[in-house]
């Protein structure tokens, strides 16, 4: 049989604490494995800035700002198959707890108020990403392929889905790996 | 315990299931072994019928199992992939409509709602959310109560007027406004005669009614529904109270 | 707005108790009236009147949260709720409450400063054959303009209180069109009674079930079979109800029954009282025909003088029954029957798990009819002129003739009563509509109807309906309409069971997206599998047909949407740009990075 063409995978994090990535790094000596299966794109772990065509992409974090929809939409564009992974990339989180909270409330309480940033004033510089009113889920702002919860997903789970997916099986988690904890 | 010999029975997903008059399909099938998901149902309360996870088929007609009385020649179906698609999409439902944030919960493993989407396969909840602001009230010296995990499932408004006698809580507005409502002028869990001890305290199937001070106290892999699902813990003889 | 302190609150209130005694059933009802006196209701008279019923606070904050009359925060002392009905919507309705809301400096949903006004929406008045409508502090306007709206805006400005407003901004007409036996002939008060006494309540009995009669409410049971079940079934009391709530959109037959014909309503709540054996009934008046309530208390007083109504009536030893009038005030849940009882019993609206039906276990547990205004009109006719001449109109499965509300694209707009079995086209052309182009058939919770099927009748084996027939000519925006619906039920639906609290408001949110040009094929697929949850999970009869309309647009209009979707297969399900609208504001941004396309 010939050499099968390596999967190329992309990952990045939007409103995310890169526990999903550390969670993929946990396959520890099976990332030797998966390495032989796929050779990544852009990701936190090469210096790649932009996503080319990929066969997968994998996303954690929620859409938090302006920046992220960017990094979304050129995701989308490049993968054919894309993944939300772990809690706030399905529901927004951890981060989306600011939903509940007033922008205002927010930009005053970390710009203006005593002990704030930036001598107490509100940055408007466009190099700043700017926030959305709330944090959303990533399958409110492009289409979503595939859905790994988790918070973060564990090892485990992480290398049995990849493993479906890049072996062509519809991925399918155990009770025990289900999780949106 | 050896019952009279229950003649009259239904099936469902064609296992015979016997009941007594008056008897609901949902406990009925309770007693008999057989899981009808279901988040707003409680044995130990009066039927409600307002989740719906626990409709079902019956002679090709939908209906609330929990509040349907069995009877004689009932065909039901029940754990279908149709019905548990459908059942599926309500949790998705009760999942946008809150703010349900498991891993910052502390109801989190041991959560019915969180249980039944596991159940139901549930990978993402669907649907658009709607981040609607809700209170949280820790007005009260040992309870805290967070609307934003509320499904509406009463079994607390039901559990203070039926057992502790006290009617702590109530339902007030409507639509999508519907919310759980606390019996004081201030509006505040603690301007009740609400206890710990209470009930109504121990029975909220999610993480809104939470005991102070216990937070996280059952480590991750011993929580109910770690390596349990949903359909054998709430076969097991009693539901367990939420601790 | 200023916490206000109630220190009289007790003494407020006590006239209010007076007249309605400790019941808890009379909740809704002494609600009604401290929104009146405050304009919202206040937090003490919530503690005060739970109280004084010896009831939970929470119960009476329930209900108090419930109807969209009553409100928790402050309203304006007058109070302006533009229907917004698609009817209405099509009379140019949103224009006028921007205009109104403009001159006033006043923003929909917000008390003005002085606390003097507040103008909002409100679902479906019934006034369609005469709209633009609204109502002030609960009385209707009709036939709204820029001249009447100057006018009203004098008023208030003036501070003249609403009784003392010019009459003709109050104006209801009947418009009938066609009247045909029900509305026709003529009725001599009693003579349903008599005929009855003469004939005893078995045989009476007979002759509904001769008659063929099914109710008019919208689900179309049978009349007689309602009546022996009740009979039958034991109880301490058995009670006979009016539904009078008449909240599906476009309907306003009701109205028109109980403004002129009256007697007959009451004649056949009275009959039906005899066969059932009840010796109370009730009237359920939707609060937004609050105005006709004189007008009715006095057909109560007058057939009470002539002892049509109250102990021994006509004569008959034994024979007592009076009716109470209850209003509602604004669901349109409160329709559904066991909704209604609850409601009755001053509760929030919310539809009872059934069985046990009301025939068995109703208002108070007690056996109960509940039956649409005019059923029970066609009953009393039935009663004095007999079971064989009514079954000899209609059709087959539909006896009798049926009483349409017709109103939107046509000239002639107002109540048309044909027999059982007219086509569509007939009555397009009666009410002179041209070039029609859709017909909603029974309200929003009925069918939509293409030109295609204009050849369809009227009959419960073809197209049933509760009376409300809208008329859209070519060129109406179909899919503003069914917007218009999807934003009806999301409103009106009672929050009880998760597939209709949530769906409701989901199906809004997709429908709203396609009207604002961000749809694609996906969201057709959502609102076919939101039509189906909804459809067959839901609670009652509001989550079952609230999809109704989306589901007859995607079948039977395509054209009403597809040029609104997006070439993609998936657009974004909220507005990416609004999304950083806040934080520009509060950054004062406005580069590139500021903006998504
Ligand atoms: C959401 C909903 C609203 C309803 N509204 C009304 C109404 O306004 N008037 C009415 O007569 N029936 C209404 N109905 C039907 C009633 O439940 C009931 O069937 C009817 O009052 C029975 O009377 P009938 O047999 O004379 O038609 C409604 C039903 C539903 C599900
Ligand atoms: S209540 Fe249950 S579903 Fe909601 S956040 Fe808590 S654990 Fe998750
Ligand atoms: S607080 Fe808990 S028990 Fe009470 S209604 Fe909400 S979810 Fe149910
Ligand atoms: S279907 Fe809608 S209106 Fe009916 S009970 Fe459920 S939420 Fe209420
Ligand atoms: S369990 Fe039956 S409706 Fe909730």
């Amino acid at each position: 049989m010939n050499e099968k063409r390596k999967i190329r995978l992309a990952t990045c994090s939007l409103a995310g604490c890169f526990g999903c990535h550390m969670s993929l790094l946990d396959i520890d000596e099976k990332l030797f494995d998966l390495l032989g299966m796929i050779e990544f794109d852009r990701t936190p772990f090469t210096d790649i800035k932009h996503c080319g065509p990929c066969d997968i992409g994998i996303v954690e974090g929620g859409v938090s700002n302006a920046e992220n929809v960017h990094v979304l939409k050129e995701f989308r564009k490049h993968c054919k198959v894309l993944v939300a992974i772990g809690a706030c990339a399905i529901t927004g989180g951890v981060p989306a707890l600011r939903n509940n909270i007033d922008l205002w409330d927010c930009f005053q309480e970390v710009y203006l108020y005593e002990g704030g940033l930036e001598g107490n004033q509100i940055p408007n510089d466009p190099e700043l990403p700017l926030p959305f009113d709330k944090v959303y889920p990533v399958y409110e702002v492009v289409k979503v392929d595939y859905f790994l919860p988790g918070c973060p997903p564990s090892a485990d789970t992480i290398w049995k889905f990849l493993t479906d997916l890049i072996e062509g099986r519809e991925p399918k988690l155990d009770y025990e790996m289900l999780r949106y904890d | 315990m050896g019952a009279p010999a229950m003649s009259k029975t239904i099936t469902i997903d064609g296992k015979n299931v016997p009941f007594q008059d008056g008897q609901t399909i949902m406990n009925a099938a309770l007693a008999a072994g057989v899981y009808i998901p279901h988040l707003c149902h409680n044995p130990q309360f009066e039927p409600h019928g307002s989740c719906k996870l626990c409709v079902v088929s019956v002679n090709g007609r939908n209906m609330t199992s929990c509040t349907m009385p069995a009877a004689e020649d009932m065909v039901v179906a029940n754990n279908t992939p149709e019905l548990n698609s459908d059942r599926k999409a309500l949790v998705q439902m009760l999942f946008v409509e809150g703010n349900h944030i498991c891993p910052a919960c502390e109801a989190s493993g041991n959560c019915q709602l969180q249980a039944a989407a596991y159940y139901l396969n549930m990978l993402s909840p669907h649907y658009t959310h709607f981040y609607q602001p809700r209170a949280v009230d820790a007005s009260h010296p040992d309870i805290f109560l967070d609307l934003n995990r509320c499904i509406l499932c009463e079994l607390c408004v039901r559990a203070s007027r039926e057992v502790d006698g006290k009617n702590v809580f109530g339902i007030s507005g409507r639509g999508i406004g519907t919310r759980l409502v606390v019996n004081a002028a201030s509006g505040r869990l603690g301007d009740t005669n609400f206890a710990a001890t209470d009930k109504a305290a121990h029975v909220c199937p999610t993480g809104t009614i939470l005991i102070k001070r216990q937070g996280y106290k059952i480590p991750i892999g011993q929580r109910t529904f770690d390596h349990k699902k949903i359909s054998e813990v709430q076969m097991e003889p009693m539901e367990p109270d939420h601790e | 707005m200023e916490p206000r302190e109630f220190p009289q609150i007790e003494q407020q209130l006590a006239p209010v108790f007076e007249r309605h005694g400790r019941e808890a059933n009379q909740l809704l009802q002494i609600l009604r009236e401290v929104q009146e006196i405050f304009h919202f209701i206040p937090p003490a008279a919530i503690t005060c009147i739970a109280a004084h019923l010896g009831v939970p606070r929470t119960r009476v904050e329930g209900v108090a949260g419930f109807y969209s009359f009553l409100s928790l925060k402050p309203v304006g002392e007058y109070r302006i709720l533009f229907s917004d009905n698609i009817t209405d919507q099509m009379q140019g309705n949103p224009e006028l409450m921007r205009y109104f809301c403009h001159k006033l400096w006043l923003e929909p949903g917000k008390v003005s400063e002085d606390s003097l006004l507040s103008v909002d929406s409100t679902s479906c008045t019934g006034m369609c054959d005469q709209g633009p409508a609204a109502l002030v502090n609960g009385w209707p306007l009709t036939n709204l303009d820029h001249e009447r709206l100057d006018l009203i805006a004098e008023l208030i400005r003036g501070r003249k209180p609403v009784c003392d407003w010019p009459p003709r901004l109050f104006e209801v007409k009947d418009n009938i069109r066609r009247s045909g036996t029900l509305l026709g002939e003529p009725f001599a008060p009693g003579a349903a009674i008599k005929a009855t006494l003469a004939r005893g309540s078995a045989a009476t009995l007979l002759e509904m079930e001769a008659s063929g009669l099914r109710g008019r409410g919208g689900a179309g049971f049978s009349v007689a079979r309602k009546w022996s079940m009740c009979r039958a079934s034991p109880g301490e009391q058995h009670y006979m109800v009016c539904n009078a709530d008449e909240g599906e959109p476009g309907t306003f037959k009701d109205r028109v029954l109980l403004n002129s014909y009256a007697d007959l309503v009451c004649e056949g709540m009275t009959v039906g009282a005899r066969i059932i054996g009840a010796t109370k009934g009730f009237l359920y008046l939707r609060g937004e025909y609050r105005y006709l309530l004189n007008k009715l208390e006095q057909v109560l007083a007058r057939r009470r003088a002539a002892g049509l109504l109250g102990r021994n009536i006509l004569g008959e030893t034994g024979f007592d029954f009076d009716i109470e009038i209850h209003l509602g005030a604004g669901a349109y849940i409160c329709g559904e029957e066991s909704a209604l009882i609850e409601s009755l019993e001053g509760k929030r609206g919310r539809p009872r798990n059934r069985p046990p039906f009301p025939v068995t276990h109703g208002y108070l547990d007690q056996p109960t009819v509940v039956d649409n205004v005019e059923t029970l009109a066609c009953a009393a006719r039935i009663a004095a002129q007999g079971g064989e001449w009514f079954a000899a109109m209609g059709t087959a499965q539909s006896s009798g003739s049926k009483i349409l509300s017709i109103a939107g694209d046509c000239a002639r707009p107002g109540i048309y009563e044909y027999p059982f079995g007219v086509t569509l086209h007939e009555i397009l052309d009666d009410c002179g509509a041209e070039d029609s182009y859709a017909v909603q058939v029974s309200g929003p919770s009925g069918i939509l109807v293409s030109s295609k099927e204009f050849g369809r009748c009227i009959s419960f084996e073809d197209l049933p309906t509760a009376g409300a027939f809208t008329v859209f000519k070519r060129g109406r925006d179909l899919l503003q309409i069914v917007q218009n619906f999807a934003h009806f039920f999301a409103h009106e639906s009672c929050g009880f069971c998760t597939p209709c609290r949530v769906g409701t408001q989901l199906q809004k949110k997709i429908v709203d997206k396609i009207a604002n040009d961000h749809g694609t094929v996906s969201d057709l697929e959502e609102l076919k599998q939101l039509g189906h949850i909804m459809q067959t999970m839901s609670h009652c009869g509001l989550g079952h047909t609230a999809p109704n309309p989306v589901l007859d647009m995607l079948k039977k209009f395509p054209d009403a949407y597809q040029h609104k979707l997006k070439d993609l297969a998936f657009e974004p399900a909220f507005d990416l740009d609004g999304a950083l609208e806040t934080a520009r504001n509060i950054t004062g941004r406005d580069d590139t990075w500021a903006h998504l396309p």
